[in-house]
């Protein structure tokens, strides 16, 4: 369950800082005065209890917590009823398919010695290309926020060129770009680097298709950061580093983690960019996605709906954790 | 007066048209079609078009849809309202039998000629002056030579690629299945990238620069010359290859629903007509009309075809052997 | 860093400056302006003439309208979802956030080839729903309809995500405050979070929008690929790329990419517009 220690903080903050909030020339409410809370106040305000206090109105349900603001009711229905109408019910037919057989039928053709190969590419090359992205992202961000330099505009909006471009049309370009004839390839090939239908090509396509993820979400969290926290730790003899790791760290790391996040489940998946530069060798260059079309092919919409509900049995366990972890995050940064 | 006069417009517009569709119906037709078929079917349409046109005063307007012929065939079987497949092999066309029953069983008996009005068959594309010296299938499975093929499992023009090599190597070989394997098994070793279309390989071999030969349809591979420029391949004819039949049909229960039983027929009808044999001709497949090869643009060479109902008692049945899961295709990537 | 710490206390050394934006932007030369760039040079291989030939063909224009229409009725759908949801996520503390957020996130993960099959699975003639649709003559996958259902599907999280945590890192005060000050709920909301929030809503509609205009993946599978009525412009660029028109395919490609530059230009001319006016937001909150 949800502590309500966060909540505590943010009502503590608000007293100390209500005429700002509504003043601010920048349209982001900062929340600098977080860190100033003794740690102390907090845990005073906030006793291990479900029960939450310094609340006048009673408690409506119990799994939510209560609020003053209103409109929860009626947004929550609605989330619940798009979400479930546009995407559980579809993901239901899928589950149903793929549940037609016998549970050792499920097994069989989800842990065959290709789909494993095939899963072990999709996902390795996911995470490397996140990884990848999270960390040239985070640099793009900061770069795009703190430093004056031209044509920042217009790089600015290149990064959101990988969501523009039709996912087909990347693929194309980029088998183009990095085969042995290719602007790229053949830089590579005089240093017997194979890019395009290997591996290699396939990690290069997601790394194109997840770039913006990160710098989007780390942006305007980069943004919202006070200067004065760095001038801060600064003027208390932190080194540009450590400043780096104690102050903007934490405080990017949901955001970050978020596009990390994202742009790992969307390269898992990914078809249309990937199918042109990979090999689709079986056991050595076929992805996941490729297995799903194959067994569609010879009419195993069974076999095809195993595969894709493994797929997305992963995909989901993996954004849970790191949304846990994201949470978790939050909550222990309310705290510092 | 506003609503009066728009609704005077609208009477006069009405009475206009109302003689015409009484005389003259506008009749269309969905042709789900494979990926190679484009240019062919373009002319195709033209002509049944104004063919229909001069016999029944109804103009027809064609409307077509081309992808993987196994894809293709799962959106008719998933409701797409085709009122005529063209699709590239007959195991596609039998799948409409097999999943949902959109057509009767003996649908291949219902036109002449196993319902394929025209063929082609599998030749090489190489390199101009053909550097590696490619002659024949057992080139093929030579060291260092990189082959470019599509993927059997994804493409109709791939499976009677490898069922190409595969009779060639049962020939050679006594008739071993275990040899034909062992050949195949060898030119896959060979190919670097499998696309999941013919077109696709095509691009690789073409465009990419990938590749010393091109296993390819024929029609694809002098298609490719007119294309891409006839100084910067060979087309390669083996010593024997199968005889590709890419079958035609129409789809009863759409065509019952629709009421276009009659034109789709029709439709399928002109392809076997010498003006249609003649458009066939022309776009480099080899049609079931002899005299019609005189308006080709390339003779196409002679060469020892088997069929795939002699060499492996129908698709069927191959498609069991080679290509469904646990077939040889999939044995030759066994590690 | 020996440089004067004065705003900025890291990387604010004149070398360190120059090395990270240099990073960076080799960075983003090499992953998004060569394969951007080599989409207009293919484009242009046959001179403006050809270019715009493919662009003015009567079937590209019935792609980019079809494509239009789409996006249209999707964007639209998951803006609202978006605002919805966010509200109700970021706002608000209950038991199983973190389920809802990752379900939100989930159509992101699912293969594009996933989520178009699981539309054909329901609506298909094989599929759940497909013999009940047959029986009363409804067209859904093969037509616009399912089009634009796949698309809803794969641009789902976009304007949620963007806002959930921006909406979090906010918090709730502003908001406390104008309930305290008395406002309704929806002026609270028009006066208060739309102001704080629009340029995070503005940028998940921009992306939401551009992955609707060139979403290919999902609608392949549920198009049907009737030429001219069924395809949109990354479909039609796919057909033109099989037949071996290559011009005419990154022609139109390279449509698609404008068309998304365009959107990002007139973004940051709104925000610059915005910067230059920053009392807006100051006069929003006091007038309540």
């Amino acid at each position: 369950m949800m502590t309500p220690k966060g909540m505590q903080i943010r009502r503590l903050d608000i007293d100390a800082e209500e005429p700002h909030t509504l003043g601010p020339g920048r349209a982001r409410t900062s929340r600098p005065a977080l860190t100033v809370v003794p740690s102390q106040v907090v845990s005073e305000m906030s006793p291990e209890s479900d029960k939450p206090t310094g609340h006048a109105k009673p408690r409506r349900s119990t799994w939510r917590t209560p609020s003053a603001l209103p409109g929860f009711g009626p947004t929550m229905g609605f989330t619940l009823l798009y979400l479930g109408i546009l995407v559980l019910l579809p993901l239901a037919a899928l589950i149903i398919k793929a549940s037609g057989g016998t549970w050792a039928q499920f097994w069989a053709t989800a842990t065959a010695p290709r789909a494993l190969a095939a899963y072990q590419l999709s996902f390795g090359a996911a995470l490397i290309a996140a990884v990848v992205n999270l960390v040239f992202g985070v640099l793009v961000a900061w770069v795009l926020v703190r430093y004056e330099f031209p044509f920042k505009r217009l790089v600015d909006g290149l990064v959101d060129l990988p969501f523009a471009l039709p996912t087909a049309v990347a693929g194309i370009a980029l088998a183009t770009l990095y085969s042995p004839k290719g602007w790229i390839g053949q830089f590579l090939d005089q240093f017997g680097i194979k890019a395009a239908y290997t591996e290699t090509g396939v990690t290069l396509a997601l790394i194109f298709i997840g770039l913006p993820f990160v710098v989007r979400t780390v942006q305007p969290v980069l943004q919202d950061i006070d200067p004065e926290l760095e001038e801060a730790a600064a003027s208390l003899g932190a080194k540009p580093w450590q400043t780096f790791v104690r102050v903007i760290g934490p405080a990017i790391m949901p955001a970050a983690l978020t596009g990390f996040a994202l742009a790992f489940a969307r390269a898992v998946g990914e078809y249309g960019s990937v199918i042109f530069i990979a090999g689709n060798i079986p056991m050595k260059s076929e992805i996941a996605p490729l297995l799903i079309i194959i067994k569609l092919e010879q009419y195993d919409y069974r076999g095809a709906a195993v595969i894709g509900v493994v797929m997305l049995a992963a995909s989901f366990l993996l954004l849970l954790g790191i949304n846990l972890i994201q949470r978790w995050a939050r909550t222990r940064q309310g705290e510092i | 007066m506003k609503t009066k006069s728009i609704l005077a417009a609208l009477a006069i517009a009405a009475m206009a048209a109302l003689p015409q569709a009484a005389s003259a119906k506008d009749i269309s037709l969905l042709n789900v079609s494979y990926d190679p078929t484009r240019e062919l079917y373009k002319e195709i349409n033209v002509a049944f078009a104004k063919q229909w046109k001069d016999k029944t005063g109804d103009t027809v307007t064609i409307q077509q849809s081309h992808g993987g012929s196994g894809k293709q065939a799962r959106s008719v079987i998933d409701g797409l309202k085709a009122d005529v497949v063209t699709l590239a092999l007959a195991y596609d066309v039998d799948s409409l039998y097999d999943n949902g029953k959109l057509i009767p069983l003996e649908w291949q008996k219902r036109l002449p000629q196993n319902a394929a009005p025209y063929t082609s068959t599998i030749v090489f594309l190489v390199r101009k002056g053909n550097p590696w010296k490619i002659k024949d299938w057992d080139d093929l499975v030579k060291p260092g030579i990189s082959v470019i093929t599509p993927n059997p499992k994804t493409s109709g023009g791939a499976r009677w690629n490898y069922l190409a090599a595969w009779a060639y190597a049962l020939h050679k070989n006594n008739n071993d299945d275990a040899k034909a394997k062992d050949f195949v098994k060898k030119l896959f070793k060979n190919v670097p990238v499998l696309d999941t279309g013919a077109r696709g390989s095509t691009t690789t071999f073409a465009q990419r620069g990938l590749g010393d030969v091109l296993i390819a349809w024929e029609n694809e591979a002098y298609l490719s010359l007119a294309e891409f420029g006839a100084d910067k391949f060979d087309v390669i004819v083996p010593t024997e290859s199968i005889l590709a039949e890419p079958t035609v049909s129409i789809v009863d229960k759409v065509v019952d629903s629709k009421g276009t039983r009659q034109v789709a027929e029709a439709y399928l009808n002109f392809l076997y007509t010498p003006e249609a044999q003649k458009i066939i001709a022309k776009n480099f497949y080899r049609p079931r009309d002899a005299a019609a090869s005189s308006a080709a643009t390339v003779k196409l060479p002679e060469l020892t075809l088997f069929t795939i109902d002699e060499q492996f008692g129908g698709w069927r049945k191959a498609q069991k052997t080679h290509f469904d899961d646990g077939g040889t295709f999939d044995d030759i990537y066994k590690p | 860093m020996s440089a004067p710490r004065r705003r900025n206390s890291i990387g604010a050394g004149p070398g360190m400056r120059a090395a990270l934006i240099g990073v960076s932007l080799l960075f983003m030369a090499v992953f998004l302006v060569l394969p951007l760039l080599s989409v207009f040079t293919e484009a242009l291989r046959g001179g403006f003439g050809k270019y715009f030939a493919a662009i003015l063909d009567a079937d590209a224009i019935a792609a980019l309208r079809l494509t239009l229409l789409v996006a249209l009725i999707a964007v639209p759908l998951n803006m609202v979802f978006g605002v919805a949801a966010s509200w109700a996520i970021a706002k608000f503390d209950f038991w199983g956030k973190s389920l809802l957020i990752t379900l939100i996130d989930l159509p992101f993960s699912v293969s594009p080839v996933i989520s178009g099959l699981i539309y054909v699975l329901l609506f298909g003639a094989q599929g759940l729903l497909g013999p009940w649709l047959q029986a009363h003559d409804i067209q859904v996958i093969f037509a616009v309809p399912g089009i634009v259902l796949a698309t809803v599907f794969v641009t789902f999280p976009f304007v949620a995500r963007e806002l959930i945590p921006l909406m979090q890192e906010q918090g709730t005060e502003a908001e406390e405050a104008a309930r305290s000050l008395g406002a309704n709920g929806w002026q609270m909301f028009t006066r208060v979070t739309l102001p704080n929030i629009k340029w995070g809503l503005l940028y998940g509609v921009l992306l939401c929008n551009a992955r609707a205009m060139g979403e290919f993946g999902a609608v392949s599978v549920v198009s049907g690929h009737i030429r001219g009525l069924t395809t949109t412009m990354p479909l039609h660029v796919e057909i033109l790329y099989n037949e071996y028109n290559f011009i005419a395919a990154f022609a139109v490609a390279s449509l698609l990419a404008f068309l998304a530059l365009v959107t990002l230009v007139v973004k940051s001319a709104l925000e610059w517009g915005d910067r230059q006016n920053p009392d807006e937001v100051r006069v929003a909150g006091a007038t309540l």
